[in-house]
């Protein structure tokens, strides 16, 4: 990387994996829970909490040294809000079915718990061009969550991608269907992000064994 | 009745955690202790029943379609609704932190209790989520988001008490290591959140709905295998 030091090459990498912050930090996963019934929703999700926690973070990070501490979380709140209403009015005008299908959850990205976590770990106390790739790092170790549970749950749930018949059709039993499969629609429903999530993290700790708690 | 049916709905059927996921955040964070448990879940039923109501008359006289209409004929084509979140944010950010003085002031007590948790709670899902279904679910009068906001307030307050009774237990059971902690507590949310299901009948409204939606997929199916039996038969036919 000839563009990055080690050094910020880092901030980008370790949320990916060893320090993720779903699964590892346990930030942010209201969200993650409620838009991943299909694939489509979750890429959504994952670029608009990129764009509100990168820009959120470099402007934090700018006026840091200003923000009186004893206010610090209403000005956070209302930067991440600002930065949401944007978002919201863009997925309006461009995709008005998926902002229906997404409902309340964009506004709860000001509440998601990585944008707070954040803004109060890392940018008031680092420089804008560090706390920029922290965000970034961090919404795309968040999106890699969203996108591999959403991946999974339209898959085994509706046997489509992003809206695509991958699995062939269920009614007139072509592709796959035609040997017996059938669709498991429980899938699709709440309880099973839940499940699927708690598969991720016996994954990955069982791979970094360094990851699992002692209680 | 529709207060009964409103307060049974959304401790129930539409439970934070269970069925939309809201303040999952702190819901994992501060289950290790029933004490503490307890503490958060109470705060979050007072910041609710202060917010939700107060975010209702926000919304119905400022920021719906036409609802400064009271200010004079002239201001009743505006429309302030992309303005929702960052009023109902302030709002929420502004409560707690008077609650938190008034409560310090004048009960210590309770102070000390909640103590603590109250500064979280500007940040958790569950407070601003509460508002913004309370928006979306179009509740007609103040006295029924009173209402949504305190039985929201103690469906979350059950589930975090649930939880953390269950993983004061499994302290005690041999769970697989990559499992531990984070991991079972997902799992076991999932399998609570699946039995929170079966309280789905219990109203009767919406059940009606899903049932005709049923039975119009199954005539679906139905009629295209009739039409490919029929298809077969005019094959066999010109055969």
């Amino acid at each position: 990387m000839g563009l990055l030091s080690k050094k910020d090459a880092k901030l980008i990498t370790d949320p990916l994996a060893d320090n993720n912050p779903i699964t590892i930090q346990v930030l942010g996963i209201c969200s993650a829970l409620a838009v991943t019934a299909e694939l489509k929703p979750s890429i959504v999700m994952a670029i608009s909490v990129m764009f509100v926690l990168a820009m959120g973070s470099t402007v934090i990070s700018l006026i840091r040294n200003i923000i009186p501490s004893k206010i610090r979380i209403i000005v956070q709140l209302v930067i991440a809000a600002a930065l949401v209403i944007i978002v919201d009015q863009i997925l309006k005008a461009f995709a008005y079915e998926l902002s229906k299908q997404l409902s309340v959850f964009v506004g709860l990205i000001i509440t998601n718990c990585i944008i707070m976590g954040r803004f109060e770990a890392f940018a008031l106390a680092n420089g804008p061009w560090k706390s920029f790739l922290d965000g970034i790092g961090n919404s795309a170790g968040y999106g890699i969550i969203l996108i591999i549970v959403g991946f999974f749950r339209e898959l085994l749930g509706s046997g489509s991608l992003l809206g695509y018949k991958v699995l062939g059709d269920a009614i007139e039993k072509t592709g796959v269907y035609a040997y017996g499969y059938e669709n498991n629609g429980f899938m699709l429903l709440a309880p099973m992000a839940l499940i699927t999530i708690g598969i991720i993290i016996w994954v990955q700790r069982s791979r970094n064994t360094s990851l699992i708690e002692h209680n | 009745m529709e207060h009964i049916e409103l307060f049974f709905k959304s401790i129930f059927i539409d439970n934070m955690i269970f069925a939309t996921f809201l303040g999952m955040c702190s819901y994992l964070a501060v289950s290790k202790k029933v004490a503490t448990a307890v503490g958060l879940g109470a705060a979050v039923i007072f910041v609710l029943a202060i917010t939700v109501p107060l975010n209702w008359l926000l919304d119905v006289y400022l920021l719906k379609d036409g609802a400064l209409t009271w200010l004079g004929p002239e201001y009743a084509q505006y429309d302030l609704s992309f303005l929702s979140f960052i009023m109902f944010i302030a709002t929420i950010a502004t409560m707690v932190q008077l609650v938190e003085i008034v409560v310090e002031k004048f009960a210590p007590a309770l102070y000390n209790s909640l103590g603590i948790f109250l500064p979280l709670i500007a940040v958790n899902c569950a407070i601003l989520g509460g508002s913004l279904f309370m928006q979306s679910r179009e509740i007609q009068t103040l006295g029924l988001a009173f209402n949504y906001g305190v039985s929201s307030g103690i469906g979350w307050f059950l589930a975090i008490l649930a939880i953390a009774a269950i993983r004061e237990k499994i302290r005690y059971s041999n769970v697989p290591g990559p499992l531990r902690g984070l991991g079972i507590t997902f799992i076991i949310t999932g399998l609570m959140a699946i039995g929170f299901m079966s309280f789905g009948g219990m109203l009767t409204g919406g059940d009606e709905e899903e049932a005709t939606e049923k039975t119009a997929v199954i005539e679906q199916i139905e009629i295209k295998n009739d039409a490919i039996e029929i298809a077969k038969n005019e094959t066999e036919i010109t055969e």
